[in-house]
């Protein structure tokens, strides 16, 4: 399988990165040369394999279900590019 | 002072304990080496005066007899561990200026023993990359040069930094993290000793994510004990990762020196590629024969489905990728580029903060989970990736105990020579590494020799899932009679 350009478009909006019209060719031509690459893999016989959920064979751990954390709201938007109190500012997203 | 950065870490723990030196002298020593070699670009941030304060604690610990398994040893980290106050950012300018409000649990529990921290190591970005050339700070040098060339080489990557650093005696250790050999082929080529533990071993808490059901944390070492000692501060149990395991940690100090009489070591044929330079072939069966002499039995053994295993990291890694670095959308921290609207907001900022490789990688792995390709791709690799497993749990219900193959296929190359026009080109450095991620399985490299321009190559282990100890038993065996390898100071 590869991609056509209009594919490529598709999947850079879906990934949320910004592609100017001629980064378009060169991202395809790499993103063909990675399918043919994996295209190896249609050549196994993988009936009635399972695919791998879990690398280690162990029980999901469960926790407690009680409130240990919190109360760090300080903490939480040291790093943020633009807040006003304990929010997140972004663009207007309702109208 | 600079000759105690000559020191093992092991050789260190000696003097510090005996009180040759203190924990102050050795960081110092350590902090002028660093400052020496800034051209290597090992170090992405230091940290001299937080260095010289935990030294300065630790030497009082020492003194009242309360020093831990690390007391008063420098090290390194690399910048994809979360460092509460210090400036962590995985080598990608879309975390900008991020300073943790947290400590990740492996270097938490670094500092618990005593460990002082150096600084913050260069690696590639979100450790995606097999060269170190993809860091938002620039290309790290690899120390070891070839013979009468003054050409920079690459450390190889993602813990570029970690080995280089290691290698030029920068830090006494290095913590690194390992996703398809980012431990075992940097370490390799710079005659450093790194190991993968089994997935699980280490928290990966704190812990910058690439792909979670690759990601493991472990040391860059100068010898295969330091790394022993390393690991057994970095590994355990931590609620907070529900990956990791709950196992006692052994002291695999103990394993360093123990018979390795008896040992069946599997020899792959798979692993014997087409066009595989001769040195390479040569190390190898060199490492099988010290093997062999100190009373280890060698056997030939098939992973039929090896060369899938490649393929398929290419599609279950960037798969992972690009769910995890979904997460950096110029919201909560790190780079904000403006937009007219929040999803152009998002586009903009990641378009800026991502270098070439994360963005290809974020893309092909949105294609692979994306509505119609799921099964072909995705569904598809995680079933090879369980064929590639039992390949693995076929050779050890034969009694095999570790399997050794070559660390990589090459020794170091220079900057910019591979991976511009074919970023497969690139992948391959990761052929014997990678096999190993995709079955959670311990691996450690082990420095073994030289190729004819004077290039250090190793050999890799690979144990039975959390059978470390048999690494360092078998690794120690190599390094006894390989020796251990400096680079000639250029820097």
């Amino acid at each position: 399988m590869s991609v056509d350009a209009t594919t490529v478009r598709r999947i850079a909006h879906l990934a949320r990165i910004a592609v100017s019209e001629d980064e378009v060719p060169h991202l395809q031509g790499e993103l063909n040369a990675m399918l043919a690459f994996v295209e190896q893999l249609s050549e196994v016989n993988v009936e009635g394999v399972e695919p791998m959920t879990s690398v280690t064979p162990m029980q999901m751990k469960k926790r407690q279900d009680v409130v240990n954390d919190g109360e760090v709201a300080d903490d939480i938007v040291a790093n943020a590019p633009a807040t006003e109190g304990h929010f997140f500012l972004v663009p207007k997203v309702v109208e | 002072m600079t000759d105690l950065t000559s020191l093992t870490l092991a050789e260190a723990r000696k003097g510090l304990a005996a009180k040759t030196f203190t924990s102050l002298e050795l960081t110092d020593a350590h902090l002028s080496a660093i400052e020496a070699a800034r051209v290597l670009n090992a170090f992405v941030m230091e940290t001299p005066d937080r260095a010289r304060d935990m030294a300065k604690a630790v030497d009082e610990k020492i003194a009242r007899g309360e020093g831990g398994p690390l007391a008063g040893i420098p090290l390194g980290i690399k910048d994809l561990f979360a460092t509460k106050g210090v400036r962590t950012t995985a080598c990608s300018k879309i975390l900008g200026n991020f300073v943790p409000t947290y400590e990740s649990t492996i270097t938490s529990q670094l500092w618990r023993d005593g460990a002082v921290m150096l600084g913050k190591l260069n690696n590639d970005e979100f450790a995606m990359g097999s060269a170190n050339e993809t860091s938002c700070f620039g290309p790290v040098g690899n120390p070891w040069r070839r013979d009468g060339s003054n050409t920079t080489l690459v450390p190889g990557g993602s813990s570029g930094g970690s080995a280089s650093a290691v290698a030029a005696l920068l830090c006494m250790g290095a913590t690194a993290t390992d996703t398809g050999g980012s431990i075992r082929q940097p370490a390799a080529f710079t005659a450093t000793v790194g190991i993968k533990p089994t997935y699980g071993r280490c928290s990966r808490w704190g812990i910058v994510a690439f792909a979670s059901s690759l990601d493991q944390a472990g040391p860059i070492a100068r010898s295969v004990r330091d790394s022993a000692m390393l690991l057994r501060s970095m590994a355990g149990h931590d609620p907070k990762d529900t990956t990791s395991v709950d196992i006692a940690v052994p002291d695999y100090e103990a394993a360093i020196g123990k018979s390795v009489k008896g040992i069946k070591i599997g020899i792959p044929k798979e692993y014997r590629l087409d066009g595989m330079p001769a040195e390479i072939e040569k190390l190898w069966s060199e490492g099988a024969a010290w093997l062999k002499a100190a009373g280890a039995e060698l056997v030939e053994v098939s992973l039929p489905h090896t060369k899938y295993a490649l393929p398929a990291y290419y599609i279950v890694a960037p798969a992972e990728a690009s769910s995890n670095l979904a997460r950096y959308d110029g919201v909560r921290y790190g780079l904000r580029e403006q937009g007219k609207n929040i999803i152009e907001l998002y586009e903009n900022t990641r378009a800026e903060g991502f270098g070439a490789e994360v963005r290809r990688r974020v893309m092909i792995g949105t294609y692979v989970l994306s509505a119609g390709y799921y099964d072909a791709y995705y569904l598809r690799a995680q079933k090879v990736r369980t064929l590639i497993k039992k390949d693995f749990e076929d050779c050890f219900a034969k009694g095999v105990n570790a399997i050794l193959t070559p660390a990589t296929p090459s020794a170091a190359f220079g900057i910019g020579e591979k991976g511009g026009a074919d970023p497969v080109e690139m992948y391959l450095n990761d052929i014997f590494t990678v096999t190993v991620n995709m079955a959670g399985l311990p691996g450690i490299a082990v420095p073994a020799g030289k190729d004819a321009q004077g290039l250090p190559l190793g050999l890799q282990l690979i144990g039975r899932p959390f059978d470390e100890e048999t690494l360092f038993s078998l690794g120690e065996v190599i390094e006894q009679a390989a020796g251990r390898f400096t680079p000639a100071r250029w820097w």
